[in-house]
């Protein structure tokens, strides 16, 4: 007795897993265009004034690294959270269940589409900063930030993937935009912490997206004293996320298949 | 001995308080062509489930060509058509066809799949565009797509007019003439007897019957006679009749019996009024009915 090879089965379904997200417009084109849409709105206006007096790194620069990260974080946040608790509401993970697909192939592949719309997000946003806010950075910083942003966005799969079998269908987009929103902005994604009132100051050292907005700004600039204690909290963020959606999903499938 | 593509040796399935199948043990030939027959919340579909792992036992051991039902060498063989499963509806139907075609060692072109279901004019429709009948026919071809020895139909009719039963029944019994072992649920009786050559017959959770769609007719005997009475409920003018089953519906009495010319005689004798006199063979759903109300062991 033999079983399919499993590569060109994570093709397929990585490429399934893709399609189904791009075919959503109310998921991808938010996904895609949204991070452009808020650097529109709020990093155009001072895309050339420096972050704060004195400083070598522009304000675009660093909306910039704050947007790509948003959007990253959101494609994994709300595009595992809302589409796993969607199809959990169908039953497609029934029929899915019968066939010979491993559960961690079918992961594995959802994890590979979201990362593919994410890198899309991230160009589109790079591509309107430079043209439209004339934002620039060096070959080497593009990389870096692109490659620190899709990093940062691991710890949120696992995030998403937990919300998704925890949310019911109907409730999933509230929660995980009211998780999501709300931690973005304390993270200073949106404004710069120095605005916000000071119990937000207090907890955002706490919050990943706070510590992988530490991240991207330092790729375009913004120096640190140390940034391995953010790589430390980031891994911390991983490990404990996946911890929660292995849980999550134990618990669903404990009471539908048991 | 060749393998038998399905054991289920004393199984029971309990969920919460109810016991959903008790005690059950059987086994499915490579070959066959089984229809399970039961009422509503008789335990068909949990059988199942438990045949394809889906579920686990209580107590008992479920097997699939030899393994555990989870082992996705055994699930590389077969290929389900499940009730109220979803699929993707942002999908094509080629390219959902060849999804499910990766999971499975030696698939069948997806070409040969959508025309075995009668799919072809909808082969590049969006899954969510299709109708009811229509979802039907791609569960089906989903199920044939890895080209499995053996399928496992839930109620795979569920939702299709008369006509659209008609070719659906027609394409699986094309599908078991090529060898393959077919197992069905189903609560439509002319299905399982048109299909397959042994019905196992569910009830609360018990197999009350498992023999060929014949030897069940024959076991529950011979004609069905029905008639219109002006008081169907005295239960006085049937006492001590032959009779294998009575149903009273409105004014209609159906009785099943093998001696139909004593219970005529007898009715006649008793000066019971008789309209719309009819005396016909019993099909299978008599037989079905018959052994529900008396749990025959055949």
């Amino acid at each position: 007795m033999r079983t399919a090879p499993v590569l060109p089965m994570l093709g397929r379904q990585a490429y399934a897993e893709f399609l189904k997200l791009l075919r959503v417009p109310a998921f991808s084109v938010t996904s895609i265009v949204l991070p452009s849409m808020f650097f529109a709105f709020i990093g155009l206006g001072n895309a050339k004034e420096p972050l704060f007096k004195g400083s070598d790194v522009l304000f675009g620069q660093y909306f910039l690294a704050s947007m790509a990260l948003y959007g990253v974080a959101n494609v994994m946040v709300l595009g595992f959270g809302i589409s796993l608790a969607n199809e959990r509401g169908q039953k497609q993970d029934l029929l899915m269940k019968s066939t010979p697909l491993p559960a961690a192939v079918y992961f594995f592949a959802k994890a590979l589409s979201a990362l593919a719309i994410a890198l899309m997000s991230i160009v589109v946003l790079s591509l309107f900063a430079a043209a439209a806010g004339g934002v620039h950075l060096g070959a080497s910083q593009w990389l870096t930030l692109g490659a620190r942003a899709m990093l940062c966005s691991i710890p949120f799969i696992g995030l998403g993937f937990a919300l998704g079998y925890l949310a019911g269908p109907n409730s999933a987009p509230a929660v995980t935009n009211l998780i999501y929103l709300p931690t973005a902005f304390a993270s200073g994604l949106f404004f710069p912490l120095q605005l916000l009132p000071q119990f937000l100051r207090d907890i955002a050292p706490y919050l990943p997206l706070y510590r992988a907005a530490h991240l991207v700004w330092n790729s375009v600039g913004v120096s640190y004293d140390d940034i391995s204690a953010d790589w430390l909290y980031m891994a911390g963020y991983t490990v404990a996320f996946f911890l929660l959606a292995l849980w999550a999903y134990r618990r669903d499938q404990g009471k539908k298949f048991n | 001995m060749p393998q038998p593509v399905v054991e289920l040796t004393h199984v029971t399935k309990r969920y919460g308080d109810v016991e959903a199948v008790r005690d059950v043990s059987f086994q499915i030939d490579a070959g066959e062509i089984v229809a399970m027959l039961g009422p509503n919340g008789a335990g068909k579909t949990t059988s199942i489930n438990l045949m394809l792992g889906l579920r686990n036992p209580t107590s008992g051991t479920a097997r699939l060509f030899g393994l555990d039902p989870k082992d996705l060498k055994a699930r590389s063989r077969i290929g389900v058509m499940l009730q109220e499963s979803g699929v993707p509806g942002m999908l094509r139907v080629t390219e959902i066809v060849d999804l499910f075609r990766s999971y499975y060692p030696a698939p069948l072109p997806a070409a040969e799949a959508i025309a075995m279901a009668g799919l072809e004019e909808k082969a590049r429709s969006l899954v969510k565009d299709l109708s009811g009948g229509q979802h039907q026919r791609l569960y089906l071809a989903l199920a044939v797509c890895g080209n499995p020895d053996t399928l496992f139909l839930d109620e795979p009719t569920v939702g299709m007019d008369v006509e659209g039963r008609r070719r659906f029944i027609e394409e699986v019994a094309a599908l078991a003439a090529r060898g393959r072992t077919v197992v069905l649920t189903t609560h439509y009786l002319e299905e399982a007897d048109q299909l397959a050559q042994r019905v196992i017959v569910i009830n609360q959770g018990r197999v009350i019957a498992d023999a060929s769609p014949a030897a069940i007719k024959s076991q529950v005997a011979g004609k069905r006679i029905t008639f219109t009475t002006p008081s169907p409920r005295d239960e006085s003018q049937f006492d001590g009749l032959p009779l294998n089953s009575k149903v009273v519906d409105d004014h209609r009495v159906r009785l099943l019996t093998s001696e139909p010319e004593q219970v005529l005689r007898e009715l006649f004798r008793r000066g019971v009024e008789l309209h719309e006199l009819e005396v016909a063979g019993a099909d299978l759903e008599e037989a079905f009915i018959a052994m529900t109300q008396r749990e025959v062991r055949v």
